[in-house]
């Protein structure tokens, strides 16, 4: 019989060792899978992980990457915090793009400084509104979060497609399901000329230190903490749960929907179909490797990017598909779910 | 007379603590022996290893002299070993029939289990209907369903672990009865306890256990609780005494006609209760566990938004509909039963703790900022004025032990200031130091004239303490009884449900 006990000496240290632990089975796993397509492990991984950022293009690639994955995650960790599980964060993202990338087109002969701040501010608006949605459910009705927000990302991408192919098409794109480009005053600014990567990079750190301060120095991040660790303890401190629920929908909503805008307005430019390789979803890896914590988050954003531009490497020089990428992913949250198992639960086979 | 269990330099140790340190000693047939002992002096840990419940790290158990390997529950039962658990495992929704035939280890016609099992209730003076539902019965009645069930497993050895903590003095004098009638039939009872004077009145021999080891094992014909306890503790407790012959004049708190209509049949509706409390005055509410206590203090704290009729008055406002921070910052303080994981945040520092009650407060605030400087000095205050045993304001506060947390978080509240402080279960399960301390600073904090209401199961402690003391009976509250010249007779009734 396999017993599984909960563990007395449960160790902190190792809650922010085992992101560590769970890559380095992940790598060791992955070699496996190298060898059964018959390719050797090490030159593989330098492919996969080193060759891509191995010029300053690879590394701007990486923040492009990184970038939202970092967004998302930062703002998904306050629901994670507090034990609510958005995971919509793709539909929220869908939203602030198509919100943030309406108000691109709508003025789309403007030139005024003011066109970009006001479309990073619909971007927001758009992902919160969406996230409202499963808070309201959730508050309510009392409906399970996980069903409504993953729903609701079918729906926002329903209605980017309708758009895309609709209203919002662009006359003079031969037919193609996308919208004509945003003005100029509507584009991101990129650091470097000549390279993808963005002003979003600087919110990523901004929404980092943000978050960090919150987290620590301030009565919401305090609420966040005890609700998420022990809800009746919450509601003897006076919490108001309801309202926390509302609160950090909305934040992660927001900080999806930025990633969002941040998208099409930096290296799309436009609005068309598939703007996000799952940007929403993998999120939820990055905030968990990076153990909710915002400085573990960036770290954990930078690793998860490095594995969609391996993935696209491997696919050029190794000839195996992109899915490789996925692959890592799901292998990174599949050790790191095993290793916290672990640390908390004692498990004995007699 | 025979030893029927003998224990052989039983170690067992679980991560920091040495729960039974080389224990040996022998127990004589057909005698009701006690295991007397504080919280953690390790009783427990001793009889789940004779129940074959935890296995122990070395040592040997002999019964009638030969070597036994319990290694199971089932196993123990084999060797003629039952065990009456402190904590029930019965089904709510099933017969007490149904019950007594899902702890059999033999297959056997529930007609014939019947027959067997009413034999037994005659003979002992259980009383018992095999087919009501457990939900229907009282806490006694569920103990003595259990009580039933191992002994139509024909025992030789029973172990009963603090089996009078859920019942009343009434009942507690029957299961008396009942053990005596059993020992003179030919069994051997292991009775647990931390109550003293009960262990005299009952058992044979005791073995007093202090941190996981034996002190002794003597008989208690020639010992009194004064005795007993010193040697239990190794250091002599003086008794807190509350002054009396006050007169209280000025009313503080009051409920009237507090009633509640919910169809959860999980839940006990409360039924017209009335309390009036006076400045500086301790009113205790007695009563067995289950009988309204939980409810009532949700009703107190209004986490939930429970729903009820008939109102709740503070200095004469009325706080029905105020939430569980307004009534905080009107200055009630509450210390709920559950000390992990609702009055305390077993994962958090003693610093975030007081936070945790303390949140309405604006000095430990700047703006949205947490002001934590003040908090760890408040702290620290805390720590010393209430003599936690702790390192620092920055261990967790599930690292502390029970006794020790709960001074912190009596400690955290009486330093809050409060008018009128609200206590349930205020000396569950902690050492009889801490408790003694508690005990003590309750009286003097009203003394100050805050005004105090403890809810609890242990008669003594609000003997000890108390004004006044009304019994919570299935949802309704006896009128109440002032502790000065108490009448214990009429009390233990009013436990009973008989009100006048």
């Amino acid at each position: 019989m396999i017993r599984v006990k909960l563990r007395e000496d449960y160790s902190n240290l190792i809650f922010y060792l085992s992101p560590l632990v769970a890559v380095a089975l992940t790598l060791f796993f992955g070699s496996f899978i190298f060898l059964i397509l018959d390719l050797s492990p090490i030159e593989s991984f330098k492919i996969f992980f080193m060759s891509p950022i191995s010029n300053s293009y690879g590394i701007s690639e990486l923040f492009v990457k990184a970038t939202p994955l970092a967004i998302i995650a930062l703002g998904l960790s306050y629901c994670f915090k507090n034990n609510i599980y958005n995971i919509g964060a793709e539909g929220q993202l869908t939203m602030g793009a198509i919100f943030g990338g309406g108000i691109g087109l709508l003025f789309n002969d403007s030139t005024s400084v003011f066109l970009l701040p006001l479309m990073i501010l619909f971007g927001a608006i758009g992902g919160a509104f969406w996230a409202t949605i499963p808070a309201i459910l959730k508050t309510k009705f009392n409906t399970n979060e996980i069903l409504t927000s993953l729903m609701l990302t079918y729906v926002a991408l329903f209605i980017l497609d309708y758009f895309v192919v609709g209203p919002w098409k662009d006359p003079a794109g031969y037919g193609l399901p996308k919208s004509m480009p945003f003005p100029d005053a509507g584009r991101l600014p990129v650091l470097f000329d000549g390279l993808r990567v963005h002003i979003g990079a600087y919110f990523a750190i901004i929404i980092c230190f943000i978050t960090y301060i919150v987290y620590n120095k301030t009565l919401f991040g305090f609420k966040l903490k005890v609700s998420g660790l022990s809800s009746k303890a919450s509601q003897y401190a006076g919490f108001k749960y309801k309202n926390l629920i509302f609160y950090t929908f909305i934040i992660s909503g927001a900080c999806a929907g930025l990633a969002g805008l941040f998208e099409v307005s930096g290296p799309i430019g436009l609005l068309y179909r598939d703007i996000s390789p799952n940007y929403g979803f993998t999120a939820i890896i990055v905030a968990f490797l990076g153990r909710l914590n915002p400085i573990g988050i960036i770290l954990s954003s930078l690793l998860i990017a490095l594995t969609y531009l391996g993935a696209e490497d491997a696919q050029l020089f190794l000839k195996i598909p992109s899915a490789v990428g996925f692959v890592f992913q799901g292998l990174v949250l599949f050790f790191l779910l095993g290793t916290d198992f672990l640390n908390k639960y004692r498990v004995s086979i007699e | 007379m025979q030893s029927i269990v003998e224990f052989k330099n039983i170690y067992k140790s679980y991560p920091g603590v040495l729960a039974n340190d080389d224990v040996s000693f022998k127990i004589k047939e057909q005698t009701i022996h006690a295991i007397l002992g504080e919280n953690g002096a390790g009783k427990s840990t001793l009889v789940k290893i004779l129940y074959g419940h935890v296995t122990p790290d070395s040592g040997e158990i002999l019964i009638n002299s030969d070597l036994a390997m319990i290694n199971s529950p089932s196993n123990a039962k084999n060797l003629g070993i039952n065990m009456v658990f402190q904590h029930f495992s019965l089904f709510e929704s099933l017969t007490v029939a149904e019950n007594l035939i899902l702890g059999m280890n033999e297959k056997i016609p529930l007609s014939k289990l019947k027959e067997k099992s009413k034999t037994i209730c005659d003979k002992y003076g259980f009383n018992l209907n095999l087919n009501s539902p457990i939900s229907s019965l009282s806490v006694g009645q569920r103990q003595s369903v259990e009580i039933v069930r191992s002994l139509l497993n024909n025992p030789k050895i029973l172990i009963m672990d603090e089996p009078t903590s859920v019942l009343t003095p009434d009942e507690i004098s029957k299961l008396f009865k009942i053990i005596k009638k059993l020992v003179k039939d030919g069994l051997t009872v292991i009775f647990i306890s931390h109550k003293l004077e009960e262990i005299i009145n009952l058992s044979d021999y005791v073995t007093i256990m202090r941190n996981g080891k034996v002190i002794s094992t003597i008989s208690t014909q020639n010992e009194d609780p004064e005795t007993l306890g010193y040697k239990m503790l190794g250091y002599k407790v003086s008794k807190a005494k509350q002054i009396s012959g006050i007169n209280f004049s000025q009313e503080i708190f009051r409920i009237k006609n507090l009633s509640t209509l919910s169809k959860d049949p999980f839940t006990i509706n409360l039924n017209q209760i009335d309390l009036n409390l006076k400045k500086g005055q301790i009113f205790g509410i007695a009563g067995v566990a289950g009988n309204g206590q939980k409810e009532l203090m949700e009703i107190l704290l209004n986490e939930n938004d429970y729903e009820f009729s008939g109102d709740i008055f503070f200095k004469d406002s009325n706080i029905n509909n105020l939430s569980t921070f307004q009534r905080k910052s009107l200055s009630i303080s509450y210390v709920t039963e559950e000390r992990l994981g609702h009055s305390a945040v077993p994962e958090m520092s003693l610093s975030e703790n007081i936070f945790l009650s303390m949140n309405h407060k604006s000095e430990f605030k700047k703006g949205d900022f947490i002001n934590f400087e003040k908090i760890n000095s408040f702290a620290n205050d805390v720590i010393k004025n209430f003599n936690v045993d702790t390192p620092s304001y920055n261990v967790k506060a599930g690292k502390l032990s029970g006794g020790n947390l709960q001074k912190f978080i009596i400690g955290r509240e009486i330093m809050s200031n409060p008018e009128l402080l609200i206590l349930s279960q205020p000396t569950w399960g902690i050492d009889a130091g801490s408790e003694a301390f508690i005990k003590q600073t309750i009286i003097e904090l009203s003394q100050k004239g805050v005004s105090i209401i403890i809810i609890s199961h242990d008669l003594d402690e609000l003997l000890e303490v108390c004004h006044k003391i009304s019994v919570l009976y299935e949802g309704s509250l006896s009128r109440p009884l002032n502790v000065e010249n108490i009448n214990i007779t009429k009390l233990g009734k009013y436990m009973g449900g008989l009100f006048d």
